[in-house]
């Protein structure tokens, strides 16, 4: 069987990349990167939606992996806490056996930090946190403001560092951190889907059926193609300035569609369409035959 | 590897007793699934860290029934069994988590559990047994299959599975013989029924993904409109052969003992037919006639096989055979596409 090796999909990435080049932008801060799967985000969400009555803010503990500059937190649980204007109690034996439970699961996972949510850092954090530089060295301290104070969830990850004259008073800064969002390829196409249920009014969505989703594809990269060609259109009329590099990856593009004679077209495609056509005759036949098995059977 | 509700019958005997006197048999329960955003990450996450290669990956769900909808609210991944790991228990393992759960509010109610399958091969004598006795003791249960590998050719492939209750009566009654299947009607169709699936998400969450949107900067790969089928056709034609070939030889040992059965049925009625005519000849001579010796001991009646395996296998085999047609029509329009693209009009 022949192969036309990704035609469309490096078309449609290539397109991507155009795209992605007009809304890229960069923070700068130092220290290690904090690289978080939606996974971890969402629990927390759900997390707070079922706080107990009369608490203002949840917190837990996240556990993930670490690397020489980057941290990388792939799951968390929540942890049962009472703050109030002058003390704060949290559950460690709670702590203590939730991560024995995870560990079992996945073995490779460490504490690497905690979380809570809320916009402001309060004196309790400094005490909580205190409590996880025990558990993991140099603990990331990540927040999610559920608040939604600035209109939108605001999420930021710290560490600690020791500020003030040594011997004297010594405090504890909280200096911020760069937060990615990395996904695995599944879990992107989950998020995906997941997107989806904002369109609709009843925040449900079902899943789709095979063509469909073809079409669905189909449709992202038609958009994607209308967006180029506006650009173009906006270049040509002279609204917006050239830029070399776009010209370049619009070259790239259209030479992604690979020049083959149409003769070897031809026949590339009609060995595909009668293998696939081939396949599902026999798919046919096969369940013909086991149902007929079926019948014959209780006779 | 299959395991039970064990620790839930205390909680679940009072809802059994409601739910028996209720419900008629022929009604399901659950008409439709409802899940968490949540849980399909927490699935994923699941197999993509702890699942790679051909094991399968278990779970629990759990959250609550709504009228004649189930809610799964949230999940949590059952550890690996490995063969230096003898003394772990899975009982306490549940029974923990879902203590600790329940401090932080999270739905503790078991409904179902989660597995992930390879190409689509799932319907197993293990998954049976499991989900019955789910079902047996929780009755909305579900089994969730999530497919990882269709999931990465481009979109998310979750499917939810019970059992029907006709299959349920067999199971209870454990008749696997042929009149016990013949009695009941059942088919390989009507051993599964899918329960349509729904995803909900609450507001904040709606919240977070927008977030996420903005802020994410990977790249869409757009594996769904990747062009090269042949090696996930080679590999699903292949289990699908394998599975056939288990038919063959299921139909073969079928075939035997039906041989034998008949035969057996021919030597009774020879051995009658001469016993009657030695009868005969002994009267015409005045003697007595011989005793009548019980004929269903001497022909001991053959083993009939049980045939829950065969129900199995087929299946199996429609299962497959479902996906590779779902497969190649989603191929067939690629390919169309891909022509319109060369732009070469045929």
């Amino acid at each position: 069987m022949h192969e036309s090796h990704g035609d469309l999909r490096s078309l449609s990435s290539s397109l991507f990349i155009i795209i992605l080049h007009f809304l890229y932008e960069i923070m700068a801060v130092h220290g290690p990167v904090v690289k978080i799967h939606p996974v971890v985000l969402a629990s927390i969400v759900d997390s707070y939606e079922r706080r107990n009555e009369g608490a203002t803010r949840v917190i837990g503990t996240l556990l993930g992996t670490t690397d020489k500059h980057s941290v990388e937190v792939t799951n968390c649980f929540s942890v049962p806490h009472n703050e109030s204007e002058d003390e704060v109690a949290v559950d460690m034996e709670f702590a203590k056996n939730m991560y024995e439970l995870h560990k079992k699961v996945s073995p490779s996972e460490v504490i690497i930090g905690w979380y809570a949510t809320g916009y402001d850092i309060t004196e309790h954090s400094v005490l909580i946190h205190e409590y996880y530089s025990r558990e993991a060295p140099n603990p990331i301290h990540l927040t999610v403001d559920t608040a939604l104070q600035s209109n939108k969830m605001n999420i930021r990850a710290y560490v600690s560092s020791q500020m003030g004259v040594p011997g004297k008073t010594v405090g504890v800064m909280f200096t911020p951190l760069t937060v990615k969002y990395v996904y695995y390829d599944t879990e992107r196409i989950g998020v995906e889907l997941l997107q989806r249920t904002r369109a609709s009014p009843s925040r449900t969505n079902g899943l789709t059926t095979d063509l469909a989703q073809v079409a669905s594809a189909a449709g992202r990269v038609q958009e994607m193609l209308t967006t180029v060609l506006s650009y173009i259109e906006d270049i040509l009329s002279g609204k917006v300035m050239a830029d070399n590099s776009v010209g370049r990856f619009l070259m790239d593009l259209v030479n992604k569609v690979p020049k083959i004679t149409a003769e070897d077209f031809e026949s590339m495609l009609n060995s595909n369409i009668n293998d696939l056509l081939m396949v599902t005759y026999l798919a046919n036949l096969t369940q013909a035959q086991i149902a007929l098995n079926e019948k014959l059977v209780v006779l | 590897m299959c395991f039970g509700p064990f620790p839930l019958h205390q909680t679940m005997a009072s809802r059994k007793e409601s739910a028996a006197s209720g419900s008629s048999p022929l009604e399901t329960p659950v008409k439709q699934i409802q899940i968490d955003g949540l849980v399909v990450l927490k699935i994923i996450k699941h197999y993509q860290e702890e699942g790679q290669g051909s094991e399968v990956v278990q779970g629990v769900l759990l959250g609550l029934v709504v009228e004649d909808s189930l809610e799964i609210t949230n999940c949590f991944p059952f550890p690996q069994h490995t063969e230096d790991d003898v003394d772990f228990d899975e009982v306490q393992y549940q029974m923990e988590m879902m203590r600790s759960l329940r401090h932080v509010n999270i739905d503790h109610l078991h409904v179902g559990w989660y597995q992930s399958t390879y190409y689509g091969s799932f319907v197993s004598r293990a998954l049976l047994d499991s989900q019955f006795s789910y079902q047996h003791a929780i009755e909305e249960s579900v089994v969730l299959i999530y497919d990882p590998i269709k999931t990465a050719q481009g979109s998310l492939c979750l499917k939810a599975y019970r059992l029907t209750p006709k299959l349920m009566e067999i199971c209870k009654e454990k008749d696997f013989s042929p009149e016990g299947l013949k009695k009941a009607c059942i088919g390989f169709e009507i051993m599964f029924e899918e329960v349509p699936i729904v995803i909900k998400n609450s507001h904040l969450i709606n919240v977070l993904l927008l977030d996420l949107q903005e802020k994410s900067t990977v790249a869409d790969k757009h594996e769904l409109l990747n062009l090269s089928s042949s090696n996930h056709l080679e590999k699903s034609l292949q289990l699908l052969m394998d599975r056939v070939d288990d038919m063959n030889q299921d139909i073969g040992k079928y075939n035997t003992y039906c041989r034998n059965l008949s035969k057996q049925q021919q030597q009774k009625q020879q051995y009658l037919q001469r016993r009657q005519q030695e009868n005969t000849q002994r009267q015409s001579r005045g003697e007595p006639p011989l005793p009548e010796e019980d004929i269903s001991k001497m022909f001991k009646p053959p083993q009939a096989p049980p045939r829950m395996d065969t129900l199995l296998i087929a299946g199996q085999v429609n299962n497959y055979c479902q996906n590779i047609k779902e497969f190649t029509s989603q191929n067939l329009g690629k390919l169309f596409m891909a022509e319109a693209l060369q732009g070469h009009s045929s």
